[in-house]
């Protein structure tokens, strides 16, 4: 061991021989790393390579089968979330966990309200901090409002204030801009620059490059559990970093080709509702429609009612020429349009139930005769799609609550495109995934396209927008207000019509 | 978590928890007590059980639908006067207060089911007010009084053998093996499993959620009043009182049998499991000569037992 040399640097956090099982698969493999304090330390890999694992053993949230942590010197196991941010932990995490009905304030300080004395909560002083620390984050909302009426990144940005206001010695943030605009993410990074400064560790856990490369002063891959590399942000570049993320080069992302566009099978003429207003655009057979525009836009919310699943106020959607009325999704499905949510654990999956029972859960009709399931013939159609859709799970009765998060994203669309829909509407396909996943979805949507599917894709990354999409719509405050072909589009033109 | 490691080696356990519990109670009984392990007493036993069985089955559908009723043991009493008052002698064919009975209970789960998904009001408010509502209908529709003077074709169905098994028996039987096709092998079943596992994500995936919700209220509605039309026939008599508090021990079988409360969790077996436990408990209590104070401690251990054991399966 040359640990003589190690000591003289002041690791705040060194985890070593850290190794975890689960049932088939060994998510942590005898993994070291080594945090600094005042240094942002990038950990990258595809979804499933044992990030999400590592951090929940960090932070306490699961015991490791072996290894040890030693935390400012000391060896250190937390039994509990608690004893970790006891410790000087605090971490944010990618999915939101906020309480609905309680007010911003009440969110930040849970667990730690100002009392006047024990028992009564000091509001005044709850509300004045929060207010303070949330202006610090140029976030322009009230402390005082409940967390339930605030959009996504809004709560994201909530949610880093959180753990700001713990004073930790260390933070985790798991893909903490997945949610957020690029200016929302300048000012996080002007906020972690203020972190480090000031001697916090940051580990920073990204799928997006540029970011990383951006803020991080170190990164560390992991792939299938194993710790690939660890080294200074400065020696890397976008090539290398995603070479050793999939373990080979990836020449193209954005494996983007043009086809014969065909007849128009959607058309959208004054739609209103709920978020957006007189909507009117075409969708062809054969093109990938592009939406973009900032959070909260009302991109979701124009789809969500061509699905049926929200209210249309006004306004006429045409199939194929005719006019219809798109009540509930079960209509929407019936005439052949697909919708992948955002948000694959609220509308997505039904988590306690099976990958099976999720994959064929729309589309029962496939392999049931007179209401009766057949169950050798829905086990096929379930395996089918795992091997079409590379779905990585110890099998099809596996309850999917266990799949990584890309992989669920995976049974979301195998679910959606079992019924072979015509037109398919994306919303942010991509988020929160992994590059490899991501090539793959983008190589789906490009096949899709090839044979005749009219595709529309929300996305709030604008490479993705100008890498993937033959026409681009743009959309801001509830309505359309710019249009133009993918190959004219820039992310400046994009800009000026998602933000003027 | 520490519980993660566990989880994994007494899965077997937590898995069949609830079946090894119940073979070791048979073992207990049979070696305290002489009298438990004969056929008289399991086929007593069955008897016993069956009305309750027929109601948890029936809760069974709502509860995984992601629901709660708590009005059955109020339609047991309905549906018994209603259908006692159409099986005088000499009057009607055996068929028409079946008949009655039965569309009592499945109109009153219709209605729950409505103002549930309809009306957007919570399944324990709507329940507990139709649990006094129909309570009340029993009193007026029977005037307070008990419906006596029944068929004998009519109380053949509690009280009636058939091939040497109790007709209760062979409804309850009946009523497990339809239920356990309808919940694993059907397409509804599959719906009743989503809808409760996850509402947003049924409705996306096409499901007319409201549908789905209203024919699990409906079966529940409808069992309950056979379950009903059972006890009236076995004590030959529409008993206005009948069932207060049926639909707790019902809610508790099906609780004991694995199924969550929170819904999208649940097996017809393990209800039935749950059912017998309550029934063998009863009853070897019963053989110990325990009085029923105690009884009613030791049942209420073993729920929240159950419950514990069922939670580290959970996660």
């Amino acid at each position: 061991m040359t640990s003589f040399a190690f000591m003289n640097k002041n690791y705040l956090l060194r985890v070593q021989h850290l190794s975890k099982s689960f049932p088939g698969v060994k998510a942590l493999d005898d993994i070291h790393l080594d945090i600094e304090a005042g240094k942002v330390h990038a950990v990258m890999g595809e979804n499933g390579a044992g990030k999400s694992t590592l951090m929940k053993i960090l932070i306490g949230m699961m015991a490791p089968d072996s290894g040890s942590i030693f935390f400012k010197g000391e060896n250190t196991s937390f039994r509990s979330v608690h004893d970790a941010i006891k410790a000087g932990f605090s971490m944010i995490h990618q999915e939101l966990l906020p309480f609905p009905d309680l007010t911003v304030a009440e969110n930040i300080y849970m667990g730690r309200y100002p009392v006047i004395f024990p028992g009564w909560v000091n509001r005044r002083k709850l509300n004045a901090d929060a207010q303070q620390l949330i202006n610090r984050l140029g976030l322009s909302v009230k402390a005082n409002r409940k967390m339930k009426t605030l959009r996504i990144a809004e709560m994201q940005m909530v949610e880093i204030a959180k753990a700001i206001s713990n004073n930790a010695a260390l933070m985790i943030m798991d893909e903490p801009t997945s949610a957020i605009s690029q200016k929302e993410v300048d000012t996080l990074f002007a906020i972690i620059k203020n972190l480090t400064a000031s001697g916090v560790a940051v580990i920073y856990i990204s799928h997006k490059m540029d970011e990383v490369l951006q803020i991080a002063d170190t990164v560390t891959v992991l792939r299938d559990g194993k710790c690939i590399v660890t080294r200074a942000a400065s020696e890397l570049n976008k090539d290398s970093l995603i070479s050793m993320i999939v373990g080979r080069p990836i020449d193209i992302i954005f494996d983007k080709k043009h086809f014969e566009r065909g007849e128009i099978l959607l058309s959208v003429r004054d739609l209103s509702g709920n978020g957006f207003r007189e909507v009117s655009f075409d969708v062809y057979a054969g093109e990938i429609l592009g939406v973009a525009g900032l959070m909260g836009a009302g991109r979701t919310e124009i789809m969500r009612a061509l699905f049926g699943l929200d209210e249309i106020r006004s306004g006429t959607i045409y199939f194929k020429g005719n006019p219809v009325k798109i009540k509930s999704p079960d209509v929407a499905m019936a005439l052949g349009i697909g919708f992948i949510s955002e948000d694959r654990k609220e509308t997505g999956l039904v988590l306690t139930s099976t990958v099976k029972k999720n994959i064929t859960l729309g589309a029962l009709n496939l392999c049931s005769h007179n209401y009766i399931i057949d169950k050798k013939k829905e086990a096929i159609i379930a395996d089918e799609q795992i091997l079409r859709f590379k779905i990585k799970t110890t099998g099809r009765n596996q309850v999917i609550n266990f799949l990584s998060g890309g992989n669920q994203q995976k049974v979301v669309l195998a679910k959606v495109l079992l019924r072979d829909p015509q037109v398919i509407i994306f919303d942010e396909p991509t988020r929160g995934i992994d590059i490899g996943a991501k090539a793959e979805i983008y190589r789906m949507m490009t096949e899709l396209a090839a044979i005749g599917k009219a595709i529309i894709m929300i996305s709030s990354e604008l490479p993705e927008v100008l890498g993937m999409s033959d026409r681009i719509l743009v959309v801001r405050n509830g309505k359309i207000t710019g249009e133009m072909k993918g190959e004219e589009a820039t992310q400046e033109k994009i800009m000026h019509f998602a933000m003027v | 978590m520490i519980a993660g490691k566990l989880k994994q080696g007494s899965n077997i356990i937590s898995r069949y928890g609830i079946f090894i519990a119940f073979i070791v109670l048979c073992i207990l009984l049979s070696v305290a007590t002489p009298h438990f392990l004969t056929g008289q007493n399991l086929l007593i036993i069955l008897r016993q059980v069956s009305v309750n069985g027929i109601l948890a089955i029936g809760v069974t559908f709502v509860i995984i639908a992601g629901g709660i009723d708590l009005s059955l043991g109020s339609v047991v009493a309905l549906t018994g006067v209603v259908a006692a008052g159409y099986a005088h002698p000499n009057t009607y064919p055996l068929i028409v207060p079946l008949l009655i009975g039965l569309f009592t209970g499945v109109g009153v789960g219709l209605i729950n089911g409505l103002v549930i998904t309809l009306g957007k009001v919570a399944p324990f408010i709507v329940t507990l007010g139709m649990m006094t509502m129909a309570r009340g209908l029993a009193l007026v529709w029977s005037d307070g009084r008990p419906v006596s003077n029944l068929s004998p074709a009519f109380n053949f169905i509690g009280g009636g053998d058939w091939l040497y098994i109790p007709v209760p028996i062979l409804l309850f039987v009946l009523v497990v093996v339809v239920s356990y096709i309808l919940l694993n092998n059907t397409t509804i079943g599959r719906y009743i499993y989503a809808v409760g596992g996850n509402e947003q994500a049924a409705k996306a995936s096409g499901i007319r959620v409201n549908a789905v919700k209203l024919f699990a209220y409906i079966i529940c509605g409808g069992l309950a009043a056979l379950a009903g039309i059972v006890l009236a026939s076995r004590i030959t008599t529409g008993q206005p009182n009948a069932g207060i508090a049926y639909e707790l021990d019902a809610i508790a079988a099906v609780v004991i049998g694995g199924t969550s409360l929170m819904g999208g969790r649940g097996t017809v077996t393990g209800t039935v499991v749950g059912v017998l436990i309550i029934g063998i408990i009863n009853n070897g209590l019963d053989l110990l000569n325990v009085s029923s104070y105690y009884q009613q401690i030791i049942k209420g251990v073993i729920i929240i037992g159950a419950v514990l054991l069922d939670r580290r399966n959970a996660r």
